[in-house]
């Protein structure tokens, strides 16, 4: 049934931004219909409106004009307490600097989302403790993020990203901050998570290592679409240039 | 705008139905977290904290001096006078003090706003929050804050053999400064801190997000 097969759908999406005198358009008509159980990245330069893009989707931020559908429901229709429940239960986030909170443990960190659902605290801290052992971080439970490394603390954020069992989940330049090694383990933690859990996962990225692991790419240059490809073409480009 | 919800077993199946309204907690759910959060960053609730302690210690101890019997002359009414307005400027220093206190002190977790908006909690949890977080330090701050000013005054008045003007009276509307100080200090702090948090409450998620301190 259509109104299954896309969990993300974006029609028309603009955004423009003031800059003193200068208008910068950030997304100049960008259509983009994302499948259930995908795993998609986002590519493009700074300033190409790839975050813009991403975060019209996550609904971080609203764009002038055009609408986006999650799961079939246009999220400029919702009020702000739909869109918490949707930030809450069908969107899992994960961020370039992590952004877990400082003063909390990473067991506090994973249970915060369900203390938000609404769940009981020991079921709460149950699925985070859980969620936290899929990760790799059973053993670092009651660490603070200061204690952590980088790629721990963002195995962190994951663990809290998934927490409520979402239909999608939204990560921001995940790697960015990692190392080479590290990212590399993230990227393939993300890709087990989309198989095994079969979570949408959509990631703004410039990282090129994202390509192997990536369903399809939508390149992004001066907030349009310039092309959009799948793994099965990428994997011939990478074959021919192995070949050469 | 009705979405059916799939029989289908999948990820997010329950959010399927797209358009529920998430839940607000309940107050004890709220007061618990608020608790947590003064005491899990408790060396810098205290410095928060000290700001309000000290504001209400300084005007505490200007008005207890106001207390004490003075003569009738002319020196004494203009002494009376000079207390008058030294009292409005140490609330007005004891004002700036908490707002700038609370303000750092909110500003500073605008990320921290921004990442528990993109977890799912609402505009008025947060607001909510900030006010429990800043009437319990505000209460208990300017509370500790009078009684040293107080004490302080009062020792030293002791100390330079005061001690016949501690009557039954002074002791009364000791009483009642004091509950002037809490509430001036607990109105102040939470002048300053309402909407400061109900102004990041609202910002769109991203733009929390941004700021850096």
């Amino acid at each position: 049934m259509a109104a299954n097969e896309y969990v993300v759908r974006a029609k028309g999406l603009t955004k423009e931004y003031r800059m003193g005198e200068e208008v910068i358009t950030a997304l100049n008509g960008v259509d983009i219909d994302i499948k259930r159980g995908e795993y998609i990245s986002i590519m493009g330069p700074s300033g190409s409106g790839k975050s813009t893009l991403f975060n019209a989707i996550g609904g971080m931020d609203r764009p002038d004009t055009g609408s986006v559908f999650i799961n079939d429901v246009d999220m400029a229709q919702l009020d702000a307490r739909e869109l918490a429940y949707l930030r809450c239960h069908t969107i899992g986030y994960i961020f370039q600097s992590y952004n877990l909170i400082q003063v909390m443990t990473a067991l506090e960190n994973v249970t915060l989302p369900t203390v938000f659902a609404g769940a009981p605290s020991d079921e709460g801290i149950e699925r985070a403790i859980e969620m936290l052992n899929i990760v790799g971080l059973g053993h670092r439970l009651h660490n603070r993020p200061s204690q952590l490394s980088g790629g721990q603390q963002q195995r962190v954020a994951i663990a809290r990203a998934l927490v409520n069992n979402p239909a999608i989940i939204l990560a921001d330049e995940p790697t960015a901050n990692l190392d080479l090694k590290t990212g590399e383990e993230i990227i393939q933690l993300l890709r087990k998570l989309n198989e095994d859990h079969g979570v949408t996962i959509i990631s703004a990225t410039h990282d090129l290592k994202m390509l192997n692991v990536s369903d399809r790419i939508v390149w992004i240059r001066d907030g349009r679409i310039a092309k959009i490809e799948e793994r099965a073409d990428i994997e011939i480009n990478i074959g021919e240039m192995e070949g050469h | 705008m009705s979405v059916e919800a799939s029989s289908k077993r999948d990820p997010g199946a329950g959010a399927r139905a797209g358009v529920q309204k998430q839940i607000q907690l309940p107050f004890r759910v709220v007061w618990a977290i608020s608790i947590k959060s003064i005491r899990i960053r408790l060396m810098r609730s205290l410095i928060t904290a000290s700001g309000i302690f000290l504001g209400i210690a300084f005007f505490s101890s200007v008005r207890t001096v106001g207390l004490f019997p003075v003569g009738l002359d002319a020196e004494a009414i203009a002494a009376a006078n000079r207390q008058k307005w030294l009292a409005i400027m140490a609330l007005l220093v004891c004002a700036v003090g908490i707002t700038n206190a609370m303000l750092m002190s909110i500003t500073e977790r605008f990320k921290e706003i921004g990442t528990m908006k993109c977890l799912g909690a609402l505009d008025k949890f947060i607001v909510m929050l900030f006010f429990i977080e800043a009437s319990l330090m505000g209460v208990i701050a300017s509370a500790l804050g009078w009684v040293a000013g107080w004490l302080v005054t009062v020792g030293a008045h002791l100390f330079s053999g005061g001690g016949k003007d501690l009557t039954l009276n002074f002791g009364f509307r000791s009483l009642g400064e004091m509950v002037l100080s809490v509430v001036l200090g607990t109105a102040i702090t939470l002048i300053a801190a309402i909407p400061t948090a109900r102004n990041a409450a609202k910002m769109q998620a991203v733009v929390a997000l941004r700021s850096e301190i």
